[in-house]
C-alpha cells in the first residue's frame, strides 16, 4: 500500500499533488497515473496539468472550483488509479552521431572517465532513459538512468549557442537541447531529429513516462534521416517497452 | 483586415492573450497578458471575448497608424497615449479615423499598457494561443515584439464599430503609484522556511530589483531563512508563486516564467493582486499581506465584478458625435504625421 499523497496550496488557481520529493521511477509513475486520470476525467474547472518528477501542479479556475471540491475529486480518482493500469512505456528511439564535430567533448568525457571514447558511447547508447518529465524550457526531457561511469561535470564557461538536437552530459544527468540555446552540458554527439516543433501537435515526440533510448549511427546515416526528414518519408522508430 | 502599421516598436510591444495552456506539460510556459484584468477589461471595452488578443505595450509605448477606422480601448498604464494631438481617455472605447496616428508621450503610472481593437489582433494561433513568447521565439508576430515597418491585421473583411460607448466607471479604474501590497497565500513549500523567516517575508518591505521582467520580479530586502535549504526536486511553478533562492531573496515568478523549477517557493501571490505587481516599476516598494484561500477566492469574485460594471458611457450611444471628434483628431493628426519625423530605434 503505497503513502496517501499530500495536497499542496498552490495559490488561489492551483494545486499541488504531492507523492514525495525524490527522483523515484516509482514515484515518477504515480504522478503519471493521476496525470492520465485526470485527462480522461476531464474536471470542472480544471485549466492545465503540470507532471514533474514527483509532483503535479493542477491549475484550477477558482470562479469554478475550490481546493477542497478539486482534492475531493483528485483523491476519489488517486484511490482508484489501479483500476486503469498505464499501458506499456514507449521507447523512442534517437538516432544520434557521436563525437566528431556533432559531440566535441567526447574526449573530454572519455578522458574524465578514464574510458576510451567507444566505451562513452556504448554505456551511453547502451541504455533505456526514463524522461521523468518536461520543463523548464520547451521540449526539454529529465532523463534518469545514466550511468555513473560517465558522469562529467559542466563546463566551466557555457557556450553561448549550441545547436538544436545536441546531446550532452551534466553530472549524473543526460539530455537533448530541443532548440539552439546557449549552455554548459559537456557535447557528446547530436540528432537530426526535431524534439520541439510548434507547427506540430503535439509539439513533441516523446512524452513524460517515455523512454529514449540513443542509436548510434555514422554521419552517411546522420545525413540520410536528415534528408528523410526534410522530405517527410522518415519515420521515428518506437517500440513497446517489454517487461 | 490590414488595420495597422507600426511606424516605432516602442520598448516592448508584443501580442498576448490570456496565455497558453495545455503545453506546459512540454515544458511551454504559458505566457499572456502580465495585467490579465486590464487586457480583459480592454476586451470588454470594444465588444471582444476576454480571451481575444491586444498589445501589451512597455514603458515606452509604440507609434502606430490605423488604415481603417477602429474602436480601441486603453487601459493599465498611463503611458500618455494620444491620438494626433490629443490625450486618449483610458478605460472607455475609443473610435478612431483611418490616418490617426496613436502614439505615447511618456510613461505617467504603471509600466503594461494594453490595447484592444474590435475584432482583435489577428496574428497565427500557435499551440493554441496567440500570446507571444519571445525566449523561444513562439506566437505572436514572429514570435518577437512589434517594430517598424510591422503591419498588424484586425480579424475578419471589415472594421467593427461599436453599437454604444463603453466605459470603466472611475472608481473601478486601479491607481498604480509605487508602494504595492501584494496578498498571499502560503505555501506550496512554506514548511522549507523557518518561523522566522515567513515572519521576515510577511513583515518586511521589499523593493523591486531592476533584473524584473515577464518571467518574474526580483525583490531586494530582508534574507528570508530556509530550514531545509532551497532545494527541492523540480516542481511545477504557478502564476505568481513567490520562490525564494539560497540568497533568501524572493523572485514573483510571472507569465514567461519556467515551467517546473528547483527552488522553495514559499507563497503564492493571489490572481487578482498580480496585476498590481505588472504594473510595478524597478524602485518601487512591495509587501505581502497573508489572506485564507477563502478571502482570496472573495478577492477574485470582486475584480470579476469590476469587470462586470464595464457599462455604456454616459454620452451613451451618441456615436455622431464621437466621430466628429475622431474626425477633427485625425485631420490634426496627418498634418503632424507630416511635420513630425517617426522616433528613430537605436
Amino acid at each position: 500500500m503505497s503513502q496517501a499523497p499530500r495536497y499542496l496550496v498552490a495559490g488561489d488557481a492551483g494545486l499541488v499533488v504531492e507523492f514525495g520529493d525524490a527522483i523515484d521511477p516509482a514515484i515518477n509513475r504515480r504522478v503519471r497515473e493521476l496525470f492520465l486520470a485526470i485527462e480522461r476525467a476531464s474536471l470542472e474547472g480544471v485549466r492545465d496539468l503540470v507532471p514533474t518528477y514527483r509532483s503535479l501542479l493542477v491549475s484550477y479556475d477558482p470562479l469554478r472550483t475550490t481546493f477542497d471540491a478539486l482534492r475531493e475529486r483528485l483523491s476519489d480518482l488517486e484511490a482508484h488509479v489501479v483500476d486503469t493500469p498505464l499501458p506499456p512505456p514507449r521507447v523512442v528511439e534517437i538516432p544520434t552521431a557521436y563525437g566528431g564535430e556533432f559531440g566535441p567533448d567526447l574526449p573530454f568525457v572519455a578522458g574524465h572517465n578514464h574510458l576510451t571514447e567507444d566505451e562513452v558511447l556504448a554505456i551511453h547508447a547502451g541504455t533505456d532513459y526514463l524522461v521523468y518529465m518536461m520543463g523548464f524550457s520547451p521540449g526539454f526531457t529529465y532523463l534518469g538512468g545514466m550511468s555513473e561511469r560517465i558522469t562529467t561535470p559542466r563546463l566551466k564557461t557555457p557556450r553561448t549557442a549550441i545547436p538544436a538536437g545536441s546531446v550532452g552530459i551534466a553530472q549524473q544527468q543526460t539530455g537533448i537541447y530541443p532548440v539552439e540555446s546557449p549552455g554548459g552540458w559537456q557535447l557528446i554527439g547530436r540528432t537530426p531529429v526535431s524534439l520541439f516543433d510548434p507547427s506540430r501537435n503535439p509539439p513533441v515526440i516523446v512524452e513524460a513516462g517515455d523512454y529514449i533510448r540513443f542509436a548510434p549511427v555514422t554521419r552517411d546515416e546522420y545525413s540520410a534521416i536528415q534528408d528523410g526528414i526534410r522530405r517527410g518519408t522518415w519515420v521515428l522508430p518506437v517500440r513497446s517497452m517489454t517487461t | 483586415m490590414k488595420a495597422i502599421e507600426v511606424l516605432d516598436g516602442g520598448m516592448l510591444t508584443t501580442v498576448q492573450d490570456l496565455g497558453r495552456f495545455g503545453f506546459q506539460r512540454y515544458g511551454v510556459p504559458t505566457s499572456g497578458a502580465m495585467d490579465l484584468f486590464s487586457l480583459r477589461a480592454a476586451n470588454r471595452l470594444v465588444g471582444n471575448p476576454d480571451d481575444a488578443a491586444g498589445l501589451e505595450m512597455t514603458l515606452v509605448g509604440p507609434r502606430l497608424t490605423f488604415r481603417v477606422p477602429a474602436t480601441i480601448a486603453l487601459t493599465g498604464a498611463d503611458l500618455g497615449a494620444r491620438l494626433g494631438d490629443r490625450p486618449v481617455p483610458r478605460w472607455e472605447s475609443v473610435i478612431v479615423e483611418p490616418g490617426t496616428v496613436l502614439w505615447f508621450s511618456g510613461p505617467r503610472d504603471g509600466v503594461r499598457a494594453y490595447l484592444a481593437v474590435a475584432g482583435a489582433i489577428d496574428v497565427p494561433v500557435v499551440l493554441g494561443s496567440r500570446s507571444t513568447y519571445t525566449r523561444s521565439k513562439l506566437g505572436g508576430l514572429d514570435g518577437r515584439p512589434l517594430r517598424a515597418g510591422d503591419i498588424l491585421y484586425v480579424c475578419g473583411d471589415r472594421p467593427v464599430l461599436p453599437g454604444e460607448a463603453l466605459h470603466l466607471p472611475a472608481a473601478h479604474r486601479p491607481v498604480y503609484g509605487h508602494a504595492h501590497v501584494l496578498r498571499v497565500v502560503l505555501g506550496p513549500q512554506d514548511d522549507w522556511f523557518t518561523a522566522k523567516g515567513i515572519e521576515t517575508f510577511l513583515s518586511s518591505t521589499y523593493t523591486v530589483a531592476p533584473q524584473s521582467d515577464r518571467m518574474g520580479y526580483r525583490l531586494t530586502g530582508p534574507v528570508i531563512g530556509h530550514l531545509r535549504g532551497p532545494d527541492i526536486v523540480s516542481d511545477g511553478t504557478p502564476f505568481g508563486a513567490v520562490q525564494v533562492a539560497g540568497d533568501g531573496a524572493p523572485i514573483v515568478l510571472l507569465a514567461d516564467r519556467g515551467t517546473a523549477g528547483g527552488y522553495t517557493k514559499i507563497a503564492t501571490v493571489i490572481g487578482p493582486d498580480i496585476p498590481r505587481l505588472a504594473q510595478a516599476v524597478p524602485g518601487d516598494t512591495v509587501g505581502f499581506e497573508r489572506v485564507t484561500l477563502d478571502a482570496a477566492y472573495r478577492a477574485g469574485r470582486e475584480q470579476e465584478a469590476l469587470l462586470a460594471a464595464i457599462a455604456p458611457a454616459r454620452w451613451g450611444s451618441d456615436l455622431a458625435r464621437l466621430r466628429k471628434v475622431a474626425a477633427a483628431v485625425a485631420a490634426v493628426a496627418s498634418l503632424r504625421q507630416q511635420s513630425d519625423p517617426p522616433i528613430e530605434r537605436n
